[in-house]
């Protein structure tokens, strides 16, 4: 009953590594419902963050919502919208986005209120335009934090993904759940693992996107 | 730039019926105490404020009839901290406005290594970023932003608040002697009366509430000051540096207490002055000494009383006069010309007729001698009393 024996049992199974239920199969999904979900959640969070951060307006519309959806639970939301619209990718990406939007839109917000109002203020008295203020003088200097928001967003989504197997749907979440079902706990601690993995893998990307985007000024180093 | 007469009211009044002429390439102040109003002023002229009532034209043109961000991108804009973009090198920075209104990259980047150097700084901090730089740094660079585009008119918001007094001091001279080179019309706002007073050649004092107390060139405004209020704010010494707008050229020289250090007796006794001053082969100063002290042909530069710092006759201010006398061990001051060479010395009791007839006359020349030059020794509080012999 160890669990470092059920994963090397999971790993070295060739049969794991095949064919529509193997790991690089399972993976691809995964990695597809999250990108979808912190696609669309970053579409909604980032422009709505941005705006109410660079105007000030809306921040308690903002705290409220994102307050709100994090109180919501992402298994209920699934099972309530599975039984109104019946099984499919509809019941899944509710709740991912749900559970995505509140760490990208307040944070975005926040990164952009905390911009130092000094070089928005030259910029304004150059003679830039509002957008370029916005994505040339505040989203440069916010953007660690941004980054840093859609981060977690994208944490939790890797983790929570696992649901969509629930609804008939690929994803790691698969294993885990058939696994329990079949008590076979080799393919439960496995598809554990690959989670914990690819949680790792999304925190490198990050990393390695933060080194890529943010100007060394920013950065200080 | 001519005429600007404005108005401002919302709920608060910041700006009361204003009207300032403020003239053509030269450096106007405003200045008062927080809360009177400069700032919102000033940022009605690029319209970062808009006026409720009132006009501001600029050459003879409303500014509400240009598009705001044309007329902003003609005027330059330094603010306190400077306001650097973090993310960009200091390049970039310079070269923000040029980019905007359609310069090619390397143009752009040309006129901001230009204008690194006419600023004081070295090319080698273009590759940087702002947090690698100091305070006075950051703020050189804020001013070579906004003139990259050339505008014709420049706007400061307290720039120099923030740095500690001495690089300060090198901000202003830097102002000064840029201004000299570009003759930008210059509306500069601070809190620092002594600030307004070294770099305005005219200054508007604004009172809490957005009234314009007084608009007068500084050396006006230190002999004549318009109410109490205005006096106030000038402080104490007022009457002190106001010497520094009267020249020094008037002022008469005695050359009988100064002898060579290879004078012979009768040339030591001669004079029948209290004090001498005794200078190297070349009419440099070495120190002074009272005669009885001196033996022909035995005078050591060791036995000499220090004489303090020289003032160069002619070119700096009966304010570094004076000074000069009032530091003097003897309370005579040593006037040299530009190559150092004593000329003659001055007692106090000479400068004193010479400020009496500067008065008099009412000779208050615009420019003002010594100080575009530095002279921060002199900037301290001249105590006349305790030091007078």
């Amino acid at each position: 009953m160890n669990v470092l024996n059920f994963v090397n049992a999971f790993f070295s199974d060739s049969a794991h590594w095949h064919g529509y239920d193997g790991i690089p199969q399972r993976l691809l999904e995964h990695v597809q419902y999250t990108l979808m979900a912190l696609g669309l959640a970053a579409a909604v969070g980032l422009p709505v963050g941005l705006l109410t951060g660079h105007t000030g307006r809306g921040g308690n519309a903002v705290a409220f919502v994102a307050t709100a959806a994090r109180a919501l639970p992402s298994f209920g939301l699934l099972v309530l919208i599975a039984v109104v619209v019946g099984i499919g990718l509809l019941p899944v990406m509710v709740p991912l986005v749900v559970l995505a939007i509140p760490p990208i839109l307040v944070t975005t917000y926040e990164a952009v209120r905390s911009v130092d109002p000094s070089p928005v203020d030259a910029a304004r008295g150059m003679g830039m335009h509002e957008s370029s203020i916005l994505f040339r003088v505040e989203l440069p200097v916010a953007l660690p934090l941004v980054l840093s928001g859609l981060r977690s967003a994208a944490i939790q989504v890797v983790s929570t993904a696992t649901i969509a197997a629930y609804v008939s749907l690929g994803g790691i979440g698969r294993y885990i759940i058939d696994g329990l079902y079949q008590r076979n706990y080799e393919k439960v601690v496995g598809g554990a693992s690959l989670v914990a993995v690819l949680a790792l893998v999304t925190l490198a990307v990050f990393w390695a996107a933060g080194r890529l985007a943010v100007s060394p000024g920013v950065r200080r180093r | 730039m001519e005429s600007v007469t404005k108005r401002y009211a919302d709920g608060t009044v910041a700006v009361d019926r204003l009207s300032l002429e403020i003239p053509d390439r030269a450096i106007t102040v405003l200045v008062g105490p927080s809360g009177c109003g400069k700032t919102t002023t000033l940022r009605m002229i690029n319209r970062m404020v808009e006026p409720s009532e009132g006009t501001i034209l600029l050459d003879g043109e409303d500014l509400q009839q240009q598009p705001v961000t044309t007329l902003r991108r003609s005027m330059g804009y330094v603010i306190q901290n400077a306001g650097l973009f973090q993310h960009r090198t200091i390049l970039d920075n310079i070269a923000t406005v040029p980019r905007m209104t359609g310069w090619g990259k390397q143009k752009s980047r040309e006129r901001a290594a230009e204008l690194m150097e006419r600023v004081g700084l070295d090319s080698s901090l273009g590759k940087r970023y702002p947090y690698q730089l100091s305070g006075g740094q950051q703020q050189r660079v804020g001013v070579a932003r906004a003139l990259a585009a050339d505008p014709p008119v420049l706007l400061m918001d307290e720039p120099f608040s923030a740095v500690d007094p001495v690089v300060r001091k090198g901000l202003q001279d830097e102002l000064l002697r840029i201004q000299d080179e570009l003759g930008k019309t210059i509306v500069f706002v601070t809190h620092d009366i002594d600030e307004a007073i070294k770099l305005g050649t005219m200054v508007a004092v604004m009172r809490t509430g957005g009234h314009l107390a007084q608009f007068a060139p500084p050396a006006e405004l230190l002999s004549d000051p318009a109410d109490a209020f205005v006096e106030d704010f000038l402080g104490a010494d007022r009457g002190i540096r106001g010497l520094s707008f009267f020249p020094s050229t008037g002022l008469e020289l005695a050359t009988g207490p100064v002898v060579r250090v290879d004078a012979t007796a009768e040339q030591l006794t001669a004079p029948g002055a209290p004090y001498l001053l005794v200078t190297d082969a070349d009419d440099r100063p070495l120190g002074w000494a009272e005669p009885r002290e001196l033996r022909a042909g035995e005078i050591t530069a060791d036995a000499l009383l220090p004489y303090g710092r020289p003032f160069v006759a002619g070119t700096d201010s009966l304010r570094a006069a004076l000074d000069c006398a009032v530091l003097s061990p003897t309370g005579w001051a040593v006037a040299v010309d530009a190559e150092g060479r004593v000329t003659g010395v001055a007692s106090q009791a000479t400068i004193g007729e010479a400020i009496r007839a500067a008065h008099g006359t009412g000779s208050t020349a615009g420019t003002r001698a010594g100080e575009r030059t530095g002279d921060a020794a002199a900037d301290g509080p001249a105590d006349v009393t305790k030091v007078a012999p």
